[in-house]
């Protein structure tokens, strides 16, 4: 804002006129802001992703998804749907695939998060990224990180014995675009090592 | 979401001390965490249990312990659940999606919300979410909404599949309430039916907790299915579904356990079915009356009178894939 001397004058006297309102006036108006604007509470998180510790602070609503990638930067995991429905989201907490946007950072606090970012070793991918782009198993991309995750819990929990138990284990992630006959062929070529 | 307060506690006796009237309890989170994004949950304060239950599945004198930190997806792989109460693991693995089934636990799993539309569309009338103010669905779009049990306040269901399990085996809820007091709750009383108080879905005191479920040991592991129909194969909430388990001995029904999802404010037991199988052989005849006899019992509202033969043949269905195992 431009400040001027008649700017100047003006917020002024209207923290001057505030300054002059009765107490009860004032904790009136503190109490309906309050009410429409409830003030945010906030936490300290420490919290280690992809084995790199963060101390953060953030507010109590934030999602580990929110977290993720707007505090920490790591813009692997997508946020699709935000309710849990799509799967785009999918992390690993200590070792199971979960949902980053139906837990919150708070509750992830103290616990060991991977991600995307955090299969590969340096430019050595994970051979479940590998698949993927040997068997063309991603289209736009947008759901290919969760995918990955989830695939990757697949092949390590072993459902991988028939297409069908393949499908249903990875029902959670919802794309169906051309490329899922290319994931489910990306499974079944990681499970085979 | 609105602000709230997050703190956690490490034993059953400070949460329930430092809980407040505007406070949930949060373990898995995976209802409660949307509900509170769609503004339908409110609570001014949260407060994080998942590390004062316990999460462990347990053999006691009588049968068996499901601590309520217990995830859903633990329930699918325990060996102990596999070979002595299969309907458990049959019903959760159709629930839901692996992800959640990693995050959901047993106890939160009770008390998870309907999804009638209505209740999540905050636009509309519900008398679940705002007493009072009416049932959109008892006109409206009531494809999904209860065949039994409902009241003109709510036609919503029950959304749970391991509830439809633990109703068939007549699981108990072990509670404890605010003053400490331990108790048991059987499962056919625990969640209410709609009545003019929709907006309660269950008899769990107000700041009182699940800490167990208790299942008997039961000859109902050799012969027990779990059939869900659906709109899609996976991931999606029952039109219908269906938990039967027989005790067959020397070719005759010893007893039977028939319970439904999808049909009503609670997990549906179809008792006069099971007390016609009761002393019958195990045949396709007598199947086909019992499911009759419960499609008999309800009543569909004006959008899903199709769950009616959906619900005779998912009867018939599940008691004969009884048999194939």
């Amino acid at each position: 804002m431009k400040s001027s001397r008649r700017s100047f004058l003006k917020i002024s006297g209207a923290l001057a006129a505030l300054a002059a309102l009765p107490s009860s006036v004032k904790a009136f108006y503190k109490d309906v802001k309050n009410f429409i604007i409830p003030p945010k509470h906030t936490t300290p998180i420490s919290i280690t992703v992809n084995k790199k510790t963060y101390k953060v602070t953030a507010d109590t609503r934030t999602t580990l998804l929110d977290l993720l990638r707007e505090q920490l930067h790591l813009t692997g995991a997508k946020k699709g749907c935000d309710h849990g429905q799509c799967g785009a989201c999918t992390v690993h907490i200590k070792g199971k695939h979960v949902l980053s946007c139906l837990t919150l950072a708070a509750q992830a606090a103290g616990k060991e998060v991977t991600t995307i970012e955090g299969l590969a070793e340096g430019d050595k991918l994970h051979p479940m990224q590998k698949a993927f782009i040997e068997c063309d198993g991603f289209q736009c991309g947008y759901c290919t990180p969760g995918q990955i995750m989830s695939a990757v819990a697949c092949v390590n929990e072993g459902h991988t014995k028939s297409v069908a138990a393949i499908k249903e284990f990875m029902s959670g992630n919802l794309c169906r675009c051309g490329a899922y006959n290319g994931i489910v062929e990306s499974i079944q070529k990681v499970a085979a090592l | 979401m609105r602000p709230f307060s997050f703190n956690k506690s490490a034993n059953i006796t400070q949460a329930l001390t430092i809980k407040k009237d505007n406070t949930q309890f949060i373990a898995g989170g995976t209802n409660l965490v949307d509900l509170m994004k769609k503004h339908i949950a409110q609570p001014e304060n949260l407060i994080d249990i998942t590390d004062v239950l316990s999460d462990k599945i347990e053999n006691t004198d009588n049968g068996i312990r499901i601590g309520a930190m217990v995830r859903n997806s633990a329930l699918t792989t325990d060996n102990k659940i596999l070979s002595d109460y299969p309907l458990i693991a049959k019903a959760v693995f159709a629930g839901a999606s692996a992800q959640i089934r990693n995050m959901a636990s047993t106890g939160g799993n009770l008390l998870q919300r309907t999804r009638c539309p209505y209740f999540y569309d905050v636009s509309t009338p519900c008398n679940k979410r705002t007493p009072g103010s009416g049932c959109s669905a008892l006109q409206g779009d009531n494809r999904m909404s209860a065949i039994i049990g409902y009241s003109e306040h709510c036609v919503a269901v029950h959304p749970s599949d391991l509830c439809v399990a633990l109703a068939a085996l007549e699981a108990r809820v072990n509670i404890i309430d605010k003053k400490q007091k331990a108790s048991v709750i059987p499962f056919k009383d625990f969640h209410r039916l709609p009545g003019s108080e929709p907006h309660l879905d269950h008899n769990l005191p107000s700041h009182a907790l699940i800490t167990s479920i208790d299942i008997s040991r039961n000859p109902f592991n050799k012969h027990c299915a779990y059939l869900k129909l659906r709109d899609r194969d996976s991931y999606a909430f029952a039109l219908v579904s269906v938990a039967a388990a027989l005790h067959i001995e020397s070719n005759k029904i010893m007893e039977a356990r028939l319970a439904s999802g999808g049909v009503a404010h609670k997990p549906w037991r179809w008792l006069a079915s099971e007390a016609y199988l009761k002393g019958k052989e195990p045949s396709i005849e007598h199947f086909a009356k019992a499911a009759a006899i419960a499609a008999d019992e309800v009543k569909p509202l004006a959008g899903n009178a199709f769950k009616v033969p959906l619900l005779k043949g998912a009867i018939e269905t599940a008691l004969q894939n009884c048999l194939r195992n």
